[in-house]
């Protein structure tokens, strides 16, 4: 019914999808798998019209299809769950749900009731008891993808591609999800589904096909299948190697973190980082990780709590502050608090430390271009040249870019929120070996990372966050995912 | 390379739309190519231009001021109600005329850095408030009697007018200031990604309140250089004034959103408008249809830029 034909993306000069061809069939669920930056996004934004593909063909119903927008693609039947969600907040839940296809009565008025109707009848299929009146801005996150969900089903689509569209749901929900994709399997809808959850492929799938570094590794039935296969599929060699050994750290007292706390965010947040160590703060999505380092580096400061660096008690009130300081950071957010699109990754890497190239007021381009320069190459930053727009450059340059940025500074703490979230395994393998030697050149590091494998190969130990407070401080070597999981789920 | 590329083909492009405008007027007309009118579009474009390149600045923060032509006339009369003749040194209207326009500025950066309120309507504010005090100050009536010394600012030095060289002296001064300065790369920084900018070190408040400031400075040296070339300082003087300008930085290729444009590009705009102002004059086409064929020619150009860009 659907198949994808030799589809290529490129975005920047770099192949981010190699032609791939794949079928999806009707009452079918196909599930996309493959690391982070594999390319299963990329797939489904070409086939729902978001992405042009740069090389082959979306066949649909026998006939090349020509999506040059979400809406042809949504008029031919074919809708998306994006994994970024995208609410109206200052709608209603019921005007979300419908949006675009408000029940209409004479002269193109909205059809309130009815529309209040289908809204209840999409959430009830989700076992979802939301008030469709709320507006969109006060519901939970996991609420927020719930209405996604429903306004997708409510497009009455022959296909509906997932996009991770269990990340932020409760189990209830999940279930409750299950049932409806079930359900939509029953009425021969084709379902392609990505995640990042083992259970819930072989709970659910079909079929598996398996991405890796944007090409298609293999397709099989789901029943031909178990874990450890699909994860050597999807990794492509085994785990251990990519994460180079840890040296013991000295016992100079680098950073120490006493008491902070930023209600309702975190509370009493203690913690030590002694030279060459590698500290990661570990938890579930919203226990405060993201805002505890926000706080040492100044982008959000504590409302009380006290940060001692190098044994002298800091006031760190903004970002320059930190890195006055020596402390710096590569954030999770790397659109919103990284990047300069329309900057060159020259002068993206050179931003943070233009003082130290500068004589007087005045730039040393001479100066800046070789620091550039050298950091490409020493990051192996794969650009046309350091002019190139960063905006241009993939998701595993950029943060490749962007450390090299916070590195330039010579920094004696560094902290890295989530490095390797969304880039290749290439890229992710450098950035460990880059933390380690940080790590030997007796440097501070404070890792946040929602991926268990790293923070328990990486850090020296781990600080578990449940709900704002820290709830172990555990010894990486001697602990275990389960262990560490324990810890951050809430009570 | 890409981007250098890219600009190279902006400014040839536009560069080319002049050329090909200027043919059509040396042909439609028997006075456009002569030194005399040249010299007349110069001084014509060199008010605009003064104030476009200001407002580059704010631009390229991807902020916008609004307040340019209220501002001019509040620096106009200031600087004329202190030039009666015998009264002070000529320096003095001068400076009068440039603080004031530097503090309506730096009163806009203020609010915008420090209030929170967005430059639109800070901007929006400050136009009728300075409009305002230009009345309130000159009791609504010209600022006339003004000195030989301060009306010799509006003619020539070497047969060059004096506000062409003012224009072309800031012009360079702001080039050289956004290539070369720590500053200059600290606006393309904020106005590209400003919550990056603040992440990476940049004092994001401190460099907008810069471009504000600055702006206002150049638009009271508009407001100065215009009061000489009409020998008063008028109250009503630069309605819309601020309109040409941003245009011209438009039309130069800067974007609305801010971190991407350049001097170039903006003389190269203050061109294309001036010369247009010029060749519909000499034409005789009556004002009612000059602007509207203003009107249409600055949005397709930047309809004709934008789709380049897209493709």
């Amino acid at each position: 019914m659907l198949r994808a034909l030799e589809l290529r993306k490129d975005f920047g000069g770099i192949t981010v999808l190699h032609p791939t061809s794949i079928d999806f069939l009707p009452g079918e669920v196909h599930a996309l798998m493959g690391e982070n930056g594999a390319g299963k996004s990329t797939l489904m934004k070409i086939v729902a019209g978001l992405y042009r593909p740069d090389g082959g063909q979306v066949e649909w119903r026998e006939r090349y299809a020509e999506f040059t927008s979400p809406h042809d693609a949504l008029v031919a039947g074919i809708a998306m769950i994006h994994q970024e969600l995208m609410p109206i907040p200052n709608l209603t839940v019921a005007e979300n749900i419908t949006l675009g296809t408000e029940p209409c009565s004479g002269f193109g008025l909205i059809d309130r009731p009815s529309q209040l109707a289908r809204a209840k009848e999409l959430l009830g299929e989700l076992e979802s008891n939301i008030n469709p009146t709320r507006m969109m801005r006060t519901l939970t996150v996991a609420q927020t993808q719930v209405v996604e969900i429903a306004k997708a089903l409510g497009r009455q689509a022959d296909v509906i591609l997932m996009d991770e569209p269990t990340a932020a749901l409760s189990d209830h929900e999940v279930a409750a999800l299950f049932r409806a994709i079930t359900r939509l399997k029953a009425r021969g809808v084709a379902i392609v589904y990505t995640t990042h959850k083992m259970d819930e492929v072989f709970r659910l799938a079909d079929r598996i096909s398996v991405l890796r570094d944007g090409s298609l590794v293999g397709t099989a039935p789901a029943s031909e299948m178990n874990p450890a296969k699909l994860i050597t599929m999807m990794v492509g060699r085994e785990l251990a190697d990519i994460f180079p050994a840890r040296q013991p750290p000295t016992d100079e007292l680098l950073l120490e973190v006493s008491d902070l706390t930023h209600e309702p965010a975190y509370r009493d947040v203690s913690f030590q980082i002694r030279r060459g160590e590698v500290v990661a703060l570990a938890g579930l999505m919203g226990a405060g990780r993201t805002e505890v380092v926000s706080a040492i580096y100044g982008l959000q400061p504590a409302s009380s709590g006290r940060i001692s660096f190098h044994s002298r008690t800091l006031s760190i009130l903004s970002p320059q502050d930190a890195l006055a300081a020596g402390i710096g950071m590569v954030t999770e957010d790397r659109k919103g608090l990284g990047l300069i699109p329309a900057l060159g990754v020259g002068q993206n890497i050179t931003l943070t430390a233009l003082r130290d190239l500068s004589n007087g007021p005045l730039l040393n381009h001479r100066a800046e271009a070789a620091a550039a320069n050298s950091r490409m190459t020493e990051f192996a930053v794969k650009a046309s040249s350091r002019a190139q727009p960063i905006a241009q450059l993939s998701g595993g340059n950029q943060q490749k870019a962007l450390l090299a940025r916070c590195l330039l500074g010579n920094p004696d703490l560094i902290i890295l929120d989530e490095p390797t979230r969304g880039i290749d395994i290439g890229a992710k393998a450098e950035i460990y070996a880059l933390i380690q030697k940080l790590a030997r050149a007796g440097k501070g590091i404070l890792l946040v990372s929602s991926e268990l494998p790293e923070v328990l190969s990486l850090a020296h130990r781990i600080v578990v966050l449940r709900r704002g407070s820290v709830s172990a401080t555990l010894d990486a070597a001697s602990t275990d995912q389960e262990t560490v999981l324990r810890h951050a789920m809430p009570l | 390379m890409l981007t250098l590329d890219r600009n190279l083909l902006h400014r040839f492009g536009l560069l080319l739309v002049i050329l090909f405008v200027g043919i059509a007027l040396s042909l439609l007309t028997d006075t456009f190519l002569s030194v005399a009118n040249f010299t007349n579009v110069a001084r014509q474009i060199s008010i605009n231009g003064i104030l476009a390149v200001g407002v580059t600045f704010v631009l390229l923060t991807a902020g916008v001021d609004l307040s340019l032509g209220s501002v001019v006339a509040l620096s106009g009369v200031a600087c004329a109600t202190f030039a009666h003749p015998g009264d002070h040194s000529v320096f003095v209207p001068i400076a009068v005329g440039l603080l004031t326009g530097a503090a309506c500025g730096l009163v806009n950066g203020v609010l915008v850095t420090r209030g929170g309120v967005a430059p639109f309507i800070v901007t929006l504010g400050m136009m009728t408030i300075a409009r305002g005090l230009a009345l309130i100050f000159s009791g609504g009536r010209p600022v006339a009697n003004m000195s030989n010394e301060m009306t010799a600012l509006a003619g020539d030095i070497w047969g060059i007018p004096i506000p062409v060289l003012c224009f072309a002296g800031v012009a360079l001064a702001a080039w050289f200031f956004l290539q070369n300065f720590r500053l200059g790369r600290h606006i393309y920084a904020v106005g590209g990604n400003e919550n990056a900018a603040r992440a990476a070190g940049v004092p994001v408040e401190r460099v907008k309140l810069f471009a504000y400031a600055l702006c206002g400075l150049l638009t009271g040296l508009a407001g100065v250089v215009l009061a000489a070339r009409i020998t008063t300082g008028q109250p009503n003087a630069g309605q819309a004034y601020e309109l040409d300008a941003i245009a011209a930085v438009v039309i130069g290729g800067t974007s609305l959103a801010g971190g991407v444009g350049t001097i170039t590009g903006t003389l190269l705009g203050v061109l294309l408008i001036g010369v247009i102002n010029n060749g519909l004059d000499l034409m005789g086409v009556s004002s009612y249809y000059q602007a509207v064929i203003k009107g249409v020619i600055i949005v397709g150009a930047v309809w004709l830029d934008r789709r380049q860009a897209r493709s």
